[in-house]
């Protein structure tokens, strides 16, 4: 009816009078000049709206009490019954500070890895060996989190793994690697760094060769040494670069890598004191435990405190580099 | 042409070679504890398992056997299976991926679409929050039903935002004057994306295509929350199987007469999952590496 009013072209002061016509109009403007681009669009939003934002609803689990039979809607609710249960044990402490600690070690030991690498490199550019250690050091990325627990296991298997054999020679005897949770920090900051310092010295080796070689001539007229030239030419103008990554990832700190903490460990439980983490509980929580409530109390404190995270560090990253903000 | 000229007599003038000999060495090193680890794993699959068992493992195998490759290839069904699966999740999810992604980041490129910037701002919330695994599981498995089918293998990796960020930031860089040449000419919007957008985008869709084929080729993850049924499992899943239940790879109970070599059988299973991957690395690192630098200098 109101459209038909727009089609026999109404003079503009009665579509004026009327504020609704106006508005379908103008959406309807919107639609034949952008429909191509909407439909475009539209099977990508589509899947979004699926897998992202219909579990956004799920977020109301963590105050429910979870039947499968009665569905996210229909269960009862408890109010914060499932977060208290949760904050009752000392596991929620245990699992937070597991994520921000381990988390908080690898972003600096890969920074400093993969920036030491990264000079190294810089040093020996051009050669074939070169792309030789680069195309060595990059390898590991490709591997799936299931192939490095493979590869752990080789090393660290209690008969026979290459550690205890290496060992062996010293007559030491074998180590129960999978039990000691203490060495399984440094462990697994090995691990973490080998898969990934071949895909960050990329990063910052990409942002080395884009100095220009003039600020490296003009210190080397001033008599500024190798070293030197690190220390007054290649660090200071990679700063930017360093801080952005080390902010972004510092944004994610309330996420743990899943793959890595459940695979290379083989979910030993013996080692969940200090390689439990947010992402492994909500999972066992759910999967093993079948404890609906308190996996979808932890995953809904994660979220949260995450989302914080991720604005705080944005927020800083802007002040930095507008461009390289997310919003 | 100062900068020129440096960057050209640059290696001339650098430090004399043979000053450049530690950095080759810790280099060389670095290079070592890379590759040693997978060594590691081809030498134990090819070791007798007794003596993989007193000996431990090694560089080298102690005792030189094929038995764990005739054990998996006795009956390579489950093998094949599981390649299939992956190959089929691998190509149709980064062809989809590929299609349905850029199509969405050209939209939110093009600076005169109204809606640019709510649709802008619905794609990249979620990469800020998100209900987290409890609710995302449920939905998938009790709201979309997809539990044991081949496309909850595929669906949920097809829209990566991330991914989205990289083509649209892509995409805006392609001058607004061609695109309005070709539309003076009577072009209209999909024949402006399949003819000129995607032409001159080939090295952004390369790059994110070969991360969606390695996120989908590794993939053991969805297959872990979503899949039970055997038939269904893409590779990285059996390797996972493989690793707690060794029984996983025979379809028929394992007949009492022939040992086992269960260790040495986990690291071929491994081999044959790493190999291919070992091949595309070599023919596609280069494209991965000028991918990255492109990203990181954007």
């Amino acid at each position: 009816m109101l459209e038909h009013t727009d089609n026999l072209g109404v003079p503009p002061l009665s579509a004026e009078a009327i504020p609704k016509p106006v508005v379908t109009a103008h959406w309807r403007r919107i639609l034949d000049k952008n429909g191509a681009l909407l439909l475009m669009a539209a099977p990508g939003l589509v899947l979004l709206f699926a897998f992202a934002y219909l579990p956004l609803s799920g977020l109301v689990l963590a105050f429910k009490n979870y039947r499968a039979n009665q569905g996210i809607w229909g269960s009862a609710w408890v109010g914060f019954d499932n977060f208290h249960y949760l904050f009752a044990t000392s596991d929620a402490w245990r699992i937070t500070f597991n994520t921000l600690f381990l988390n908080g070690t690898f972003i600096v030991v890969t920074v400093a890895g993969a920036l030491g690498v990264a000079l190294l490199l810089n040093e020996v550019q051009h050669t074939i060996r070169a792309r030789f250690y680069q195309s060595a050091l990059f390898f590991p990325y490709f591997l799936s989190w299931v192939v490095v627990g493979y590869i752990g296991f080789a090393f660290l298997s209690t008969d026979g793994g290459f550690i205890n054999s290496l060992l062996s020679h010293f007559g030491i005897q074998p180590i129960a690697w999978y039990s000691n949770a203490n060495a399984w920090i440094i462990i697994i900051t090995i691990v973490n760094l080998w898969k990934n310092v071949g895909f960050w010295s990329v990063v910052y080796l990409a942002g080395m060769l884009a100095i220009s070689p003039e600020f490296y001539e003009a210190a080397k007229i001033d008599g500024a040494t190798k070293l030197n030239q690190i220390r007054y030419v290649t660090i200071p103008l990679l700063t930017p670069l360093i801080v952005i990554n080390v902010l972004l990832s510092i944004g994610r700190i309330f996420y743990a890598d899943f793959g890595l903490f459940f695979n290379v460990t083989r979910d030993s439980s013996l080692l969940y004191p200090t390689m439990d983490v947010i992402d492994t509980y909500v999972y066992r929580a759910l999967r093993t435990l079948g404890d609906v409530g308190m996996a979808s109390a932890a995953g809904f404190y994660q979220s949260v405190v995450g989302f914080i995270l991720v604005l705080i560090a944005n927020r800083i990253v802007k002040r930095f580099d507008p461009e390289k903000a997310l919003f | 042409m100062a900068q020129l000229l440096a960057r050209q007599s640059a290696p001339f003038y650098g430090a004399p070679r043979q000053r450049n000999w530690p950095i080759h060495l810790v280099l060389s090193l670095i290079t070592v504890a890379c590759v040693v680890p997978l060594i590691l794993v081809v030498s134990a699959s090819f070791t007798d398992e007794k003596a993989l068992v007193n000996n431990g493992y090694g560089l080298l195998p102690s005792q030189f056997s094929t038995a764990a490759y005739d054990y998996l290839f006795r009956d390579p069904r489950p093998i094949f299976t599981a390649y299939g699966i992956t190959i089929f999740v691998t190509v149709v999810g980064t062809a989809f991926g590929l299609l349905i992604m850029s199509m969405l980041a050209y939209v939110l490129s093009r600076k005169d679409f109204k809606l640019r910037k709510p649709l802008s701002f619905y794609v990249f919330f979620t990469m800020l929050f998100n209900g987290g695994l409890v609710p995302w599981y449920i939905v998938v498995s009790q709201v979309l039903h997809l539990k044991n089918t081949i496309s909850v293998l595929i669906l949920p990796y097809l829209v990566v935002p991330w991914f989205v960020l990289l083509l649209r930031t892509y995409f805006a860089q392609i001058p607004d004057d061609l695109l309005d040449a070709a539309r003076i000419d009577g072009a209209g919007e999909w024949r402006i994306f399949f003819r000129i957008v995607i032409p001159l985008s080939t090295p952004a869709l390369a790059t994110v295509g070969l991360f969606c084929a390695l996120m989908y080729w590794n993939d053991w993850w969805l297959p872990l929350l979503f899949i039970d049924d055997k038939r269904l499992a893409p590779l990285q899943y059996l390797l996972y199987t493989v690793s707690t239940n060794i029984s996983a790879l025979a379809n028929s109970p394992y007949s009492a007469g022939m040992a086992l070599p269960i260790a040495p059988v986990r690291m071929a299973m491994a081999v044959i999952a790493i190999g291919p991957i070992a091949l595309a690395y070599v023919l596609v690192q280069r494209f991965f590496v000028r991918g990255i630098t492109v990203g990181a200098l954007k």
